[in-house]
């Protein structure tokens, strides 16, 4: 295989620096990047009460539903062989491509490589040919089983799709693979090369999908949108499934500056992941060790961080730590934080994707979207949680964490940067 | 029975693995290999399997792999019945 090809160094650029420069996101609250980012400045959410499947009989009823179906944006030829999550992916990652400004056509062979993340794999499809090949039998089992319900196969997918041929990968790291794949996708523009379309995307809104969340006990039970998901509230009581994610272009600044004119959305300055210690042990859980290790990584200080996208799960000892991990890292009410999975659900791998994408779009913008109402915030965990309308936000980065279900800790610094030279 | 047709096969690879929006169906394909209608190997074991079902026959896999082309892939279903 021959080696990717390097980006040519543009003066005054760093080789390595990784800007986003395509963005696009798939959420329940909005279908695109700009609707996303209105809804979440406008406060509008996205939980719904389930209409997928018959979910009445189970003690969960709601999720953050995307109503658009995406195999309308694609072609016929790859319905049958894809599940929904692909479809959005699929989907996705063209508008990711539009955006960016890329010619895969133009760029070198292996210069554009794609790594996603994906926690679930293509349940709904996995579940309707296991269904076929019980009540029907082997005959009736689509031969697209074979790679349809794979975690991998959104990579595959898009790869193929567009004639990605550069580094590509996947990462299973359950909720943190969104920052997971975005800090491997730094690597590759590290090693070399000059683009990875990197990201997450998630959707496993189907009877067997269902059953294996309500299998992590964190599911909140409530019927009503407004109480169903209070990350840091008092009455926090669990979280709500979700589809959707986010990918975007993370190009390295040489070959943006060779290209001139981009208006990246931002730098992915830092990044970091740990496991958390084995149970039992004592020693505190990952998030801090994760927050130090992207801000020492981006090289900046906790005073430089304007806003924390927390993960929120939403679960009562689970917010404590992460609250304990941030009053820990900036001190006590020292750093606003908001969880936008109050608004989107909470959509696996592509959480974090999603967390990501509204930091880019806050650094952006100056501003930091509200968390909903979540009630009372028990004042032990000394947070200062943007509630009610989005707030300015000083200085010009901002931290994403990400927890992981089974220990996984992910944390990514972003920062403002301005366009690249004509 | 009456026999299988050119019409049964486009129907039935429409069904199982779409169209390219590049290629004609409906224009001469007779004889054009399945890589240049867009089905790759493993639409053509979909697209097979779902013409088992539909008439109750078996191909063996060697005869299947030999059937590059609609006309090849009605002969062997002709033969298997």
């Amino acid at each position: 295989m021959t080696a990717p090809a390097p980006a040519s160094t543009a003066p005054g650029t760093r080789r390595g620096t990784a800007l986003v420069t395509g963005l696009d996101v798939r959420a329940a609250n909005g279908d695109g990047t700009e609707e996303f980012w209105r809804s979440l400045l406008e406060g509008r959410g996205g939980i719904g009460p389930i209409t997928r499947f018959d979910a009445s009989g189970y003690p969960s009823r709601l999720a953050g539903e995307i109503a658009r179906d995406p195999g309308e944006d694609l072609p016929g030829r790859l319905l049958p062989q894809t599940d929904r999550v692909t479809q959005l992916a699929l989907a996705c990652a063209a508008e990711v491509l539009r955006d960016s400004g890329l010619d895969p056509a133009g760029a070198p062979e292996y210069g554009i490589g794609v790594v996603t993340a994906n926690a679930a794999g293509g349940f709904e499809f996995g579940q309707r040919e296991l269904e076929n090949l019980w009540a029907k039998g082997p005959l009736y089992v689509s031969a697209y089983q074979s790679f349809a319900w794979f975690y991998a196969v959104n990579t595959g997918q898009i790869s193929i799709r567009h004639g990605l041929r550069g580094p590509s990968g996947v990462l299973v790291t359950g909720q943190s693979g969104g920052l997971d794949a975005v800090g491997h996708a730094r690597r590759m523009l590290r090693k070399g090369t000059p683009a990875v379309l990197t990201g997450a995307m998630e959707s496993a809104l189907c009877p067997w999908g269902h059953v294996a969340e309500l299998t992590g006990g964190r599911l909140s039970t409530a019927d009503r949108s407004e109480d169903a998901c209070l990350p840091f509230g008092e009455r926090a009581a669990g979280h709500v499934v979700a589809e959707g994610g986010a990918l975007l272009m993370l190009e390295d600044e040489a070959s943006a500056h060779a290209r001139g004119g981009i208006r990246p959305y931002g730098e992915v300055a830092g990044y970091a992941a740990c496991f958390d210690p084995p149970p039992g042990s004592g020693r505190p859980t990952g998030p801090a060790r994760a927050a130090r290790a992207a801000l020492a990584d981006a090289g900046v200080e906790p005073a430089d961080i304007g806003a924390v996208f927390a993960e929120g799960a939403a679960v009562p000892d689970l917010d404590a730590q992460e609250a304990g991990a941030i009053a820990g890292v900036f001190g006590p009410d020292a750093v606003p934080v908001t969880a936008i999975t109050s608004r989107t659900g909470r959509p696996g791998a592509g959480a974090s994707a999603l967390d990501l994408a509204a930091a880019l779009l806050a650094v952006r913008d100056g501003l930091i979207p509200p968390t909903a109402d979540v009630g009372r915030v028990p004042a032990a965990y000394r947070i200062d949680l943007v509630t009610g309308r989005p707030r300015p936000m000083a200085g010009d980065a901002a931290l994403v964490l990400a927890r992981g279900y089974g220990g996984f800790n992910s944390a990514v610094v972003v920062r403002r940067c301005g366009p690249t030279p004509r | 029975m009456k026999g299988f047709t050119l019409a049964d096969l486009k129907r039935v690879m429409r069904e199982c693995a779409g169209e390219d929006e590049n290629v004609d169906l409906d224009g001469d394909i007779l004889d054009a290999p399945f890589e240049n209608l867009g089905y790759d190997s493993l639409a053509l074991l979909e697209t097979a399997t779902r013409i088992e079902r539909e008439l109750g026959v078996r191909m063996p896999e060697e005869v299947l792999s030999g059937a590059r082309t609609p006309r090849l892939l009605l002969d062997a279903v002709a033969s298997a019945r």
